[in-house]
């Protein structure tokens, strides 16, 4: 299933200007973001990128603002048109779509949630649910059975015919989140999706987009600036900044060996005992450890074994995964993985982002 | 005789103004100079007049008068009247026979039928048992006090040509919102029709229309009235929330789906307060117009002026303003129940 790619972003750039052509092959050749601005009164909005993301599986691009994520996001329904580069879903290049194509793609190929989830105010929670079928054509029957369905499913039965100013922030964007289901396009396109919820809807947002994605499989690009939770939705976690990928790879190699002092310093305020995972850390190996304290999962944080331990460095643990032993864990290597490589530094982070 | 007379001789210019020399009629001031016979040419250094046309004509008669400017418009506009009328005089035609006919129709209706159907409207788009109330008081005031007649012709002529300037004004204002180079083409345009004094509209459409056709003033009031709503309609739909704009983008609405499914709702208060201005404007304007032949209270205006009949020209003033009040009151009411129905 994680294999089939479903989008791919190739050799990216969007350049901002007056002349975006004329400056093109600078940045190319690596001038810096400082430079093109001073000298060429351009701005590099994406450098260079290029990022797969897998069938059925939950990107996250993660970055500060500024760092160009939501500019990105935007450039795989064409919102936005890049200065070169191609974006290929399913292996068509979007930007060389004509209109009627491009809002094809739009209205079956792909649906978006939004940070400020613009709802059509002047339309019931039903009508905004429904929107992407209306677009198409189908009839309002049709529309709102499908409509109704999904918003039964994000937990809002009984406020169909409510207007979305009556709803709190979380319900409006589970409104959001419907209207994109409706659409039952494959790609679904999160920009901030939950940076405007307080914090504990965001969590109970993320808990209803994890449960969603066991059933429907979709294939999800979802942007944060939120490390957290980019580490608790992402199958692949892409980190931009200034316009350029900084890292990627699966959140828990990045975690254990962070590319660069920036995400080293990023990732050190995290709660790694929550997010690592035993298969991320364990010894591979198919027999059993010597005495073993006991089985673990492989897919067990971190966190739970120590639960389990009682605290004790001293022992081992057999990983299974499915019933059949993988690998053995030993408490030592799980309290050294606890330990970022790099300690926050005061300053660090300071030097990196300013 | 002038006081630049020796700025020209110096120039060496004295044969070219003298060669122009025509007897023209001679001005007031030229004739009261002549009279008293005071030719002051050595009037003191700070008394010197401004180089205008006229003094600098009086000087060098090849120099044109600012009469001659005005003359000048006056025989360009008298130029292409014809061919003007030639091609407004049909297309303007069907206004003349909306407002005869709705002055007729209004007028044909009994009274009694008339005041509850306009009663049931206003209940209708306001929804308020108040304001209701107030439209039903005046009428059967403005009826008591024999206005009755003239108001409904005021308001017939309102009616008609609100519904108009909405008709047009709507599609051009969504078109200024669409199009940065037409906003910046109609901007002026709208300055222009908004400032110009209401009484110079209708000096060119005199020249035009006969004075006894009804679209001569159909047409003054809905130039001065069509501008709030253009205004207002291409600012509603540029304020339209960009996000909104966005995401019917990305669930791929087309135009015609955006326009009709987004920004005319979305922009829907503003184009109303924009309709509610057209309105008044065209209040305003129905009173003036009744200087070129259009009915209704302006005529009792009208000859409380010219006869000095004070009690005429305040009464009807008072009915003016009930009818203003009562406009206004319905249209925000409405204004109001769109508003409470959206955000």
């Amino acid at each position: 299933m994680a294999d089939t790619i479903k989008v791919s972003i190739r050799h990216l750039y969007k350049i901002f200007g007056g002349d975006p052509e004329s400056v093109l092959d600078l940045a190319r050749n690596g001038m810096s973001k400082t430079e093109l601005l001073e000298k060429h009164g351009h701005v590099v909005g994406l450098r260079d990128i290029n990022v797969d993301m897998s069938e059925g599986e939950i990107t996250v691009i993660m970055g500060l603002s500024g760092s160009g994520k939501s500019t990105l996001i935007r450039h795989l329904n064409l919102l936005i048109e890049p200065t070169a580069g191609e974006v290929l879903v399913d292996g068509i290049d979007v930007t060389h779509l004509s209109a009627v194509e491009l809002r094809d793609m739009r209205q079956t190929g792909m649906s978006m949630v939004f940070q400020k989830f613009a709802l059509l105010p002047h339309r019931t929670v039903l009508q905004n649910a429904g929107l992407a079928l209306r677009v198409r054509g189908l009839g309002d029957g049709e529309a709102d059975t499908e409509a109704k369905k999904w918003l039964d499913r994000v937990g809002l039965q009984g406020f169909e015919q409510h207007f979305p100013h009556q709803l709190s922030g979380g319900m409006q964007q589970r409104v959001g989140i419907a209207r994109a289901l409706t659409s039952n396009s494959p790609i679904m396109l999160m920009d901030e999706a939950f940076s405007a919820l307080d914090p504990l809807i965001r969590t109970d947002m993320q808990d209803l987009l994890m449960e969603l994605q066991k059933d429907l499989h979709k294939t999800i690009v979802f942007i944060t600036h939120d490390l957290d939770e980019s580490l608790k939705l992402a199958d692949h976690l892409v980190i931009l900044k200034d316009g350029y990928v900084v890292q990627q790879d699966e959140p828990q190699q990045i975690l254990l060996n962070p590319a660069d002092p920036y995400i080293e310093d990023f990732v050190s305020d995290i709660n790694r005992a929550r997010v690592l995972r035993v298969r991320s850390i364990m010894k591979p190996s198919s027999k059993a450890a010597r005495a073993s304290a006991g089985n673990i999962d492989y897919d067990d944080t971190l966190e739970s074994v120590i639960a389990r331990s009682g605290g004790s460095t001293a022992k081992s643990y057999t990983v299974k995964r499915d019933g059949k032993t993988v690998g053995i864990l030993d408490m030592k290597e799980l309290i050294k993985a606890l330990v970022p490589r790099l300690a926050s530094q005061s300053g660090v982070r300071g030097n990196v982002t300013s | 005789m002038g006081f630049y007379d020796r700025f020209f001789d110096t120039l060496g210019l004295r044969d070219w103004c003298d060669s122009e020399k025509v007897d023209g009629p001679m001005t007031m001031t030229e004739l009261l100079a002549r009279s008293q016979g005071a030719d002051s040419v050595d009037a003191p250094w700070w008394d010197i007049p401004f180089p205008s046309l006229d003094n600098l004509n009086n000087a060098c008669h090849a120099v044109s008068r600012t009469r001659d400017l005005t003359e000048g418009v006056e025989q360009g506009f008298l130029d292409i009247k014809t061919s003007l009328q030639f091609v407004l005089d049909p297309i303007t035609q069907p206004l003349s026979w909306l407002l005869d006919g709705s002055l007729y129709l209004f007028a044909a209706i009994p009274w009694w039928t008339l005041i509850p159907a306009i009663l049931i409207l206003v209940y209708y788009v306001s929804r308020s048992i108040g304001v209701t109330l107030f439209v039903a008081l005046s009428f059967l005031f403005l009826a008591f006090i024999d206005h009755y007649s003239y108001s409904i012709q005021t308001l017939s002529i309102i009616f008609v040509c609100t519904v108009l300037s909405v008709l047009f004004g709507v599609p051009l204002g969504i078109a200024m919102s669409k199009s940065n180079t037409f906003q910046k083409v109609m901007i002026p345009i709208l300055d222009m029709l908004q400032t110009l004094p209401s009484f110079v509209y209708l000096i060119p459409l005199i020249f035009l229309f006969s004075i006894t056709e009804s679209k001569l003033y159909g047409i003054a009031i809905i130039m001065y009235a069509i501008v709030p709503v253009v205004r207002l309609t291409d600012l509603g739909i540029r304020l339209v929330d960009k996000d909104v704009i966005e995401a019917a983008d990305a669930f791929g609405m087309s135009r015609r789906q955006k326009l009709f499914g987004v920004e005319i709702p979305l922009a829907l208060p503003n184009i109303m307060a924009g309709v509610n201005q057209t309105i008044m404007m065209a209040l305003a304007m129905v009173v003036i117009a009744s200087l070129v032949s259009a009915p209704g209270l302006g005529v009792l205006v009208l000859r409380g002026i010219r006869n000095l009949e004070l009690g005429v020209g305040l009464v009807s003033g008072v009915c003016i303003v009930l009818l203003a009040v009562v406009l206004d009151r319905v249209s925000k009411a409405s204004l109001a129940r769109i508003n409470t129905s959206q955000d």
